[in-house]
């Protein structure tokens, strides 16, 4: 089965490390997938909010494009960013369950020459590798298990709410489950889909900032060494409102915070260049990982 | 004999009915009435007021004899109103009741339509279909079976115990299935009971031993309902009595034996205690369990692990009960009524991850807490936390698993009443600060709402507000090592964190795991929620659509103590009915086979829904059994070669009606 990648433009941007990481892993994994070609904007949370009908004709012309470059059977678009992942999604599952909706976008596309029929599947990267891939394959391709060290999952909230996909919408589990293969401990939290502020950091900074301390200092109190996220949002706001954060509240948070695929990365044996390390503000300490040619250890 | 059969000229009498207003103010009544008129066969045509009073009734049988009638159509309500009411006026009137008809022009017409022009019209295509189907029917007669008077009934909860008991002092002879060691149910597991707060156990334990020592009731526990046969007043049922391996006439309930076990202490989460302590591999659930006889675990006795266990039960046990040699042994019954009393699961908290249950110890379930407080429970009745702690802030979050979309819609009706009850226990117990996390308080009962009046005025506290989480998230230094509590309280619109140090999850009320598996095995309905089916919500609450079984308790819908002890009373009236009146007169709607046409195929067999066909080896022929033929149709629909026909169905019944819809005449009338 061949995946379609919709990257979205935070994978372009702030979350360059995501998709560097995401395609390494892919690829080591020998996961098959391709862009979707002339792909365009999600619209992300902020278009839906002003039009939801012109904001599922923009996604939905992605889904639309999907089926053009797949021409049979059910297509898997992978979304990593969790945006682009609930905008497309949503579109999915309205376009399926409202047929004056379906109607509607579809005139809108017929006029671009294009039509959806309704054979996309959205999916997250997170479910594609746990639950396509499988745990056990993943289990044996580990090359350095990451002994000892402490991860504090983070999930952020669009992944899973409103709609349940594939996993418990308050409490999820499987980056937790894959954090457990790839050797490290995974911390037990109640915060790991409380909402991290979103665009709030840029726009009522005060809120955004007390939203992500709240985060950064339980996931320091529970011991962890590192967060990981799943959305470039998250891991933007999580990673470099730390010093601001500091000076603000008169904390002293310092933990690194990556992306889920960096890490699996890391267990499987990829360079530091491969999964865009040098682009994290921190670096984990990862003494514990040793590297035969102590190559990842000095990395982190 | 009722006469005029098929070979004299048919002469219809029509009556129309304005139900009030309810059909006249959208049907022209007078209109229909004389357009049938018109129509050939039709002697009388007429409306009325209400046909179903007794001077419509009386016109009817007036009317067969003054104008030698012999077909009756009324057009009024549902058949399955009046349909009964009407054949009985005919059979009055000295007329097969099957050469009756009804024409539903209320629920079918006034009142789903508002244009009168076409609802008329509607109502005399309607009727003129039955007025070219009535040619075809015929003479049917009414068939009965016997009634075997013994009865079934299936878990011993309260509602088994109490229809046990009042069919058994009504003198008729009861089988008692219960599947656990036990009979007593949830109920024997609860502390106290709401309103009264008198002992449940109290109120129990004198029913149970009762019911064990009933000359007209045969109690077999530790046994399950393996199969069932037959029809209405015939059944013929296996049960699989699962070995206790305890000779049943032999074991006093000494307890001798489970002292001397070789395990020293118990290993294994007891399932009376909901897990909060251990049992041995040989135990008794609880000291009043009735029967009070010991079983043994194969699960976890060593001599059934490993054949080399010391067997010092064996040795303590003076009159030689123990017997690890027996054997699953199947009893055949026969009992010509069955009630089903076969409660409910409590719902499993650890479905809704967010409060915790299974992660912090110290959240407990409802049904724990019952234990916990009960002087027999795990600990005598101290509340000492799974910490070890005595808690002093307590919250009980009100419809965990109920009123919920993402678990289960229904309201179980019974968790704001044993809230408020376990938060007067614990305060009791404890004095702890209670806080109750409510929705709604439903507290409709007789007393119920005194009793919460008396909660506040005890000063538990009342929040109204459904709870997002509880974490150990603490962000106050006062907040550590506690429980935290978060909910919007939305009486004052403000989100608060309660810090306890104790969680109770008020869990709801659900179907049995296995309750689909029973519904197949008596051929009930369940409704979508899964609970079992009634056979109607207002009128026949204890009915099934099977005849002859009955549902009284939890297994019907959530309901408390008092409600599922008069749901039993009346399934065991129910079944006093059947049992009294020693037979049951059959509907005549069912299928038969026309035995030169049918070919043997055996098509019909797999998909008869009520198991009501069998074939005749010798012959090669399908055979349809009367009484269990609830007149569906589809062996009449599925049969290749046409060989299967039904009564008050056939061919040309529905072909004439189809041909007095579409205006056509049918060739048998003209």
């Amino acid at each position: 089965m061949k995946y379609l990648y919709y990257p979205g433009c935070s994978l372009r941007s702030t979350g360059r490390a995501y998709e560097e990481s995401l395609l390494s892993v892919l690829k080591v994994l020998d996961i098959p997938f391709e862009e979707l070609n002339d792909w365009n904007c999600c619209g992300a949370t902020s278009y839906v909010s002003i039009d939801e009908t012109d904001a599922f004709a923009l996604a939905a012309r992605n889904l639309a494009l999907a089926e053009l470059q797949s021409p049979d059977g059910t297509i898997n678009l992978i979304a990593p960013c969790s945006a682009c992942f609930l905008v497309l999604l949503k579109t999915e599952r309205y376009l399926e369950s409202y047929p004056d909706v379906r109607e509607k976008i579809n005139s809108t596309l017929d006029k671009a020459g294009l039509h959806y029929h309704g054979r996309v599947n959205v999916r997250h990267p997170l479910d594609v590798f746990v639950n396509d891939y499988g745990l056990e394959n993943i289990t044996k391709r580990v090359k350095y298990p990451l002994k000892g060290l402490k991860v504090a999952s983070y999930y952020g909230c669009q992944m899973v709410r409103p709609f349940k996909t594939f996993d418990h919408s308050h409490y999820p589990e499987t980056m937790d489950r894959l954090v457990k293969v790839l050797g490290a401990e995974p911390v037990d939290w109640p915060l790991k889909t409380r909402c991290c502020g979103g665009s709030l950091t840029g726009t009522i900074q005060e809120a955004g900032l007390r939203l992500n301390r709240l985060l950064l200092k339980e996931a320091e109190k529970r011991g962890a060494d590192i967060m990981l996220t799943c959305c470039p949002l998250c891991q933007h706001n999580l990673e470099c409102y730390q010093e601001r954060i500091n000076r603000k509240f008169d904390e002293k948070i310092n933990i690194p915070v990556a992306f889920f695929t960096q890490l699996m990365g890391v267990a499987l044996g990829l360079s530091e260049k491969e999964l865009g390390m040098q682009r994290l503000f921190k670096m984990p300490s990862l003494k514990q990982i040793t590297h035969p040619k102590g190559e990842m250890a000095n990395a982190w | 004999m009722h006469g005029n059969g098929h070979n004299g000229t048919v002469r219809i009498g029509f009556y129309i009915c304005h139900c009030g207003h309810n059909i006249a103010s959208i049907v022209d009544v007078k209109a229909v009435s004389e357009y049938i008129k018109s129509l050939s066969g039709v002697v009388i045509s007429c409306e009325y007021k209400y046909m179903c009073s007794d001077p419509g009734q009386e016109l009817i049988q007036k009317d067969i004899k003054e104008h030698s009638l012999n077909r009756i159509i009324v057009a009024s309500c549902s058949p399955l109103l009046h349909e009964h009411t009407f054949r009985t006026a005919v059979e009055k009137g000295g007329l097969n009741p099957y050469y009756f008809q009804m024409v539903n022009i209320r629920e079918d017409v006034s009142w789903v339509h508002t244009d009168m022009k076409a609802a008329t019209e509607k109502a005399k295509d309607l009727s003129r279909a039955a007025v070219q189907r009535v040619f075809h029917h015929k003479s049917l007669e009414t068939k009965h079976v016997k009634i075997h008077p013994d009865v079934l009934i299936v878990g011993g909860g309260i509602a088994g115990i109490h229809a046990a008991l009042t069919l058994a002092n009504a003198g008729k002879k009861v089988y008692l299935i219960e599947r656990n060691p036990t009979i007593g149910g949830h109920m024997a597991m609860f502390d106290k009971t709401f309103p009264t707060l008198d002992c449940a156990a109290c109120i129990l334990t004198p029913k149970m031993s009762q019911v064990k020592n009933h000359p007209n009731i045969i109690l077999w526990t530790y046994s399950e309902v393996a199969k069932v046969d037959g029809y209405v007043g015939n059944y013929k049922i296996s049960i699989r009595r699962k070995p206790r391996y305890v000779n049943e006439e032999l074991c006093v309930g000494c307890m001798d034996c489970i002292e001397k076990c070789v395990y020293k202490e118990g290993k294994t989460p007891d399932e009376f205690n909901v897990g909060l302590s251990k049992r041995k591999p040989i135990y008794i659930p609880f000291p009043q369990a009735t029967p009070q006889i010991v079983v043994i675990d194969r699960e976890t006795c060593i001599e059934f692990k490993s054949g080399r266990c010391k067997k010092t039960c064996v040795e303590a046990c003076d009159r030689k009960a123990i017997d690890f040699k027996q054997k699953e042994e199947i009893k055949e019954i026969e009992v010509g009524t069955i009630i089903l009393t076969t409660g409910y699961q409590t719902f499993d908290a650890s479905r809704v991850p967010f409060y915790g249950y299974g992660k912090y110890p110290n959240v407990y379930t409802s049904l724990e807490v019952e234990r916990l407080v009960n002087a027999s429970g795990p600990t005598g009745g101290e509340l000492i936390l799974r910490d070890g702690r005595h808690p002093k802030t307590v919250g009980i979050i009100h419809c965990v698993g109920s009123r919920d979309k993402n678990t289960n819609r229904w309201c179980s009706r019974t968790c704001c009443m044993y809230s408020l009850k376990l938060a007067h226990l614990l305060k009791e117990h404890t004095d702890a600060e209670v806080y109750n996390f409510y929705i709604d308080i439903r507290a409709a009962g007789k007393s119920y709402e005194e009793f919460y009046d008396k909660l506040l005025d005890e000063n538990v506290h009342f929040i109204r507000g459904r709870v997002a989480e509880v974490s150990d998230w603490a962000v106050r230094p006062s907040e550590e090592g506690k429980l935290i509590i978060r909910a919007e309280d939305t009486l004052i619109g403000i989100v608060r964190r309660v810090p306890v140090d104790m969680v109770v999850l008020a869990v709801g009320m659900e179907p049995q795991a296995d309750s689909q598996d029973v519904r197949r095995m008596f051929n009930i309905s369940c409704s979508t929620e899964g609970f079992f089916l009634e056979r109607h919500p207002k009128l026949a609450p204890v009915d099934t659509f099977t005849d002859g079984i009955f549902i009284a308790g939890a297994c019907q819908g959530p309901k408390d103590i008092p409600d599922s002890v008069a749901q039993a009373g009346a399934a065991a009236a129910q079944a006093l009915i059947l049992i009294d009146s020693g037979e049951i007169e059959l509907e005549p709607n069912t299928a038969y086979v026309v035995q030169n046409e049918c070919s043997g195929c055996r098509t019909c067999l797999t998909i008869c829904p009520f198991t009501a066909i069998s074939r005749d080896e010798a012959k090669q022929k399908a055979f349809i059994n009367e009484a269990l033929c609830k007149g569906c149709g589809t062996c009449v629909a599925a049969c290749p070669s046409g060989a299967i026909k039904q009564n008050l169905f056939e061919d040309e019944m529905i072909f004439s009606e189809i041909d007095g819809l579409l205006k056509m005449e049918s060739p048998a009338c003209c």
